[in-house]
C-alpha cells in the first residue's frame, strides 16, 4: 500500500512561545482508519489544521499523497476533506446550496449525483432545501460531513466527529466511515472517545503535550501495553503481604481481604497455579477469583500520565 | 487557476446579497431621494457657484460617491468578516485557492454590487434632476475602479476587524465625515482659502471631483491628480491584502 500521508518532523511553536507540536512524525497508508486519541489541548487539532492549511507549521514536512503542503498546496488540499469540530455553518444558506459552494471551492465541476448520493447516505437528502439554521445539532454535523464529501476527499479528517452526538447519530457515522473506506478514503479521526476509536480505528496514535507518544495497531497495542489482572478474594483478610509471595507482582487491596495479582496475559507462564500452590501452602484460603484485562482506557491513561 | 471556486465564491456572495436585495437597494435608493428632497428642492434653487450646473445635478456624482464608499466598504467587510465571525472560514483557508483568486472573488463580487447599486442610483437621480453624461466610458470605468478599491479596502478591513463594532469604525467615522467634507455637496471653491488649502488633502477630494468630471467636464482638481490618488490608492491596497496573504495575517495562526 502506498503512503496517502506522510509527516516529518512536524512542529508547531505559536508567537506566545507555547509548543503546540513538537517533532510529530507519521506515516498513514491508503484506505486506514487512524484514531488520535489525547486529552484536551495535546495538539491533535493543530496537527489537523497544518495538514489542513489552516495553520502553518513552523518546522517539518507534510507530503499528502506525494504532494508537499505548502509548495503543492493546490494538489495536496483538493484531496482533503475536513470535518471541523465545530459546528460551523453558514445559517442562513440552505444544505443543497452550501455543498454547491464546498464543491465548487475545491475545484470540482458540479455534479448534482454526487451531491444527492452524499446526502442520501447522511439521511440529509429530505433536507436539501431548507436552511442550515433551522437544522438540529445533530443534523448540522451531517450537513458539515456532507460538505468534508462534496469534492469526492480521498483523505478525511474527522476532528471529534461525535462529540455530542446522540447514540444513534454515532452508529450512523461509525457506518458510514466504513462504508468510505470500502470506496478507498483513508480517514483519521480524533476523539475523546476511548470505545470510538476501539471500535473504528485499524492503529492508534496517542498525542499528548504536542508529542505523538505512540502510533500502533490497535491489537498489537493492547497486546503490548495491556495488563491483565487476578484478583483473589480472601476468606480473612491479610495486615500485610507475606514475605513469601514477594516472587510475585501482588498488591494487597480493600483492607487486605483482595490480593491483586498483575501479570502480562502474553508471557507463556501467567505463574498462577504456581501462586495459587503458594497460597494453599500459607492456608490463605480464597472464596472468589477474578481476572480483568485493562482497556484502551486504562492504556490511554498509562500512557498520557507516563512520565517523560 | 481554480476558476471552480472563484465562480463558487463569488456566487455564494452575491446570493447573500440576493437575500438582503431589498435593504440593499432600497435603503440607498430612498436615502438618495430624500438627499434630492432637502438639497435638491429645497436647498437647491439657493445654491450657486455650480457653473452652469444646477445644484440638484451636481450634487448627484457625490451622492453616488458617498453610497459606493460606504456599500463597497460594508459589502466587502462583512463578506470577509462574517466566516471569520461564525468560523467557516476553516473551509476557505484549507481549499486550493490562491489568494489572488479569493481576492477575486469576495472582491469582485462586492465591487459587482457596487456597480449596480450606482447606476441604480444614477437612474434614481434621473428622476429629479436633469443630468449629462459628457465621459460615459470614464464614467463606468471609474465607477468600477473606485468601486474596487473601495471593496479592496473593506477587505482589509474585514480581515483586520475582531469586533462588529471595529467593522463599522472606519466607515463611520473616517470615510463617513470625510465624504461630507470631500465636495460631495458643494465645491471646494466655495470653501475660504485656508479651508480650500484643508481640503486639498483629503483624499476623497478627488475621487468625487474626478467622478464629477466624467459628468460635467468640471473638477476643482486637476483630473489627473483625480485619477492619479484612485491608482494610488488602489495600489496601496493591492500591497496591504497581497501583505495580508503572505503573513496570514489575523488569518492563520
Amino acid at each position: 500500500m502506498a503512503g496517502i500521508l506522510s509527516i516529518t518532523g512536524l512542529g508547531k511553536r505559536y508567537a506566545s512561545g507555547l509548543v503546540a507540536l513538537e517533532d510529530v512524525n507519521l506515516e498513514i497508508q491508503k484506505g486506514e482508519i487512524v484514531a488520535l486519541l489525547g486529552p484536551n489541548g495535546a495538539g491533535k487539532t493543530t496537527l489537523i489544521s497544518i495538514v489542513c492549511g489552516i495553520v502553518s507549521g513552523t518546522s517539518g514536512t507534510v507530503l499528502v499523497d506525494g504532494h508537499d503542503i505548502v509548495r503543492d498546496y493546490r494538489a495536496s488540499r483538493a484531496l482533503i476533506g475536513l470535518v471541523p469540530q465545530e459546528l460551523h455553518t453558514d445559517m442562513f444558506e440552505t444544505v443543497w446550496a452550501t455543498l454547491n459552494f464546498s464543491r465548487g471551492l475545491f475545484g470540482k465541476a458540479p455534479d448534482a449525483a454526487h451531491l444527492e448520493k452524499v446526502l442520501r447516505d447522511l439521511s440529509l437528502w429530505e433536507k436539501r432545501h431548507d436552511k442550515i439554521m433551522t437544522l438540529s445539532g445533530g443534523m448540522k454535523r451531517r450537513v458539515l460531513i456532507a460538505k468534508a464529501l462534496a469534492h469526492e476527499p480521498r483523505l478525511l479528517f474527522l476532528d471529534e466527529p461525535t462529540a455530542g452526538v446522540d447514540v444513534e447519530l454515532r452508529r450512523d457515522m461509525w457506518a458510514l466511515v466504513r462504508r468510505l473506506r470500502e470506496s478507498g478514503v483513508t480517514i483519521i479521526l480524533t476523539t475523546h472517545y476511548i470505545e470510538e476509536a476501539e471500535e473504528m480505528a485499524d492503529r492508534i496514535g496517542v498525542i499528548a503535550k504536542g508529542k505523538l507518544i505512540v502510533v500502533e495497531e490497535k491489537a498489537k497495542l493492547m497486546r503490548q501495553l495491556g495488563k491483565k489482572q487476578l484478583t483473589i478474594h480472601l476468606m480473612s483478610p491479610l495486615a500485610q503481604l507475606p514475605e513469601a509471595l514477594s516472587a510475585w507482582n501482588l498488591t494487597l487491596k480493600s483492607e487486605g481481604r483482595d490480593l491483586e495479582y498483575t501479570f502480562d496475559g502474553h508471557e507463556e507462564k501467567s505463574g498462577i497455579p504456581e501462586l495459587l500452590r503458594k497460597l494453599a501452602e500459607l492456608g490463605l484460603e480464597f472464596n472468589d477469583l477474578q481476572t480483568r484485562q485493562s482497556t484502551l482506557e486504562d492504556i490511554f491513561v498509562s500512557l498520557v500520565h507516563r512520565k517523560p | 487557476m481554480n476558476h471552480h471556486a472563484v465562480y463558487a465564491i463569488f456566487r455564494f456572495e452575491l446570493a447573500r446579497f440576493g437575500r438582503t436585495l431589498w435593504t440593499s437597494l432600497a435603503t440607498p435608493v430612498i436615502t438618495t431621494s430624500l438627499y434630492f428632497v432637502v438639497f435638491g428642492a429645497a436647498i437647491g434653487p439657493r445654491m450657486t457657484g455650480m457653473g452652469d450646473v444646477p445644484y440638484g445635478a451636481f450634487i448627484v456624482p457625490g451622492l453616488i460617491m458617498l453610497a459606493i464608499f460606504t456599500e463597497s466598504l460594508n459589502n466587502a467587510s462583512f463578506g470577509i468578516y462574517l466566516p471569520k465571525f461564525t468560523g467557516t472560514i476553516y473551509e476557505l483557508l484549507s481549499a486550493p485557492v490562491s489568494p489572488f483568486e479569493i481576492v477575486l472573488a469576495y472582491v469582485g463580487a462586492a465591487a459587482t454590487k457596487s456597480v449596480i447599486l450606482g447606476l441604480v442610483i444614477l437612474a434614481t437621480a434621473n428622476f429629479f434632476v436633469p443630468i449629462r453624461v459628457e465621459h460615459p466610458v470614464w464614467m463606468f470605468a471609474f465607477l468600477v475602479l473606485v468601486a474596487t478599491t473601495f471593496c479592496l479596502f473593506g477587505f482589509i478591513l474585514g480581515i483586520w476587524a475582531k469586533s462588529f463594532e471595529q467593522l463599522s469604525f472606519i466607515p463611520m467615522l473616517v470615510v463617513t465625515p470625510l465624504t461630507f467634507l470631500g465636495g460631495a455637496f458643494y465645491s471646494i471653491d466655495m470653501l475660504p482659502p485656508a479651508w480650500r488649502t484643508f481640503s486639498l488633502f483629503n483624499p476623497i477630494v478627488y475621487l468625487i471631483n474626478g467622478f464629477r468630471w466624467t459628468f460635467y467636464g468640471t473638477s476643482d482638481v486637476p483630473v489627473e491628480a483625480s485619477f492619479g490618488a484612485t491608482l494610488a490608492f488602489f495600489a496601496i491596497c493591492l500591497v496591504v491584502v497581497a501583505w495580508i496573504f503572505r503573513t496570514g495575517y489575523r488569518l492563520k495562526n
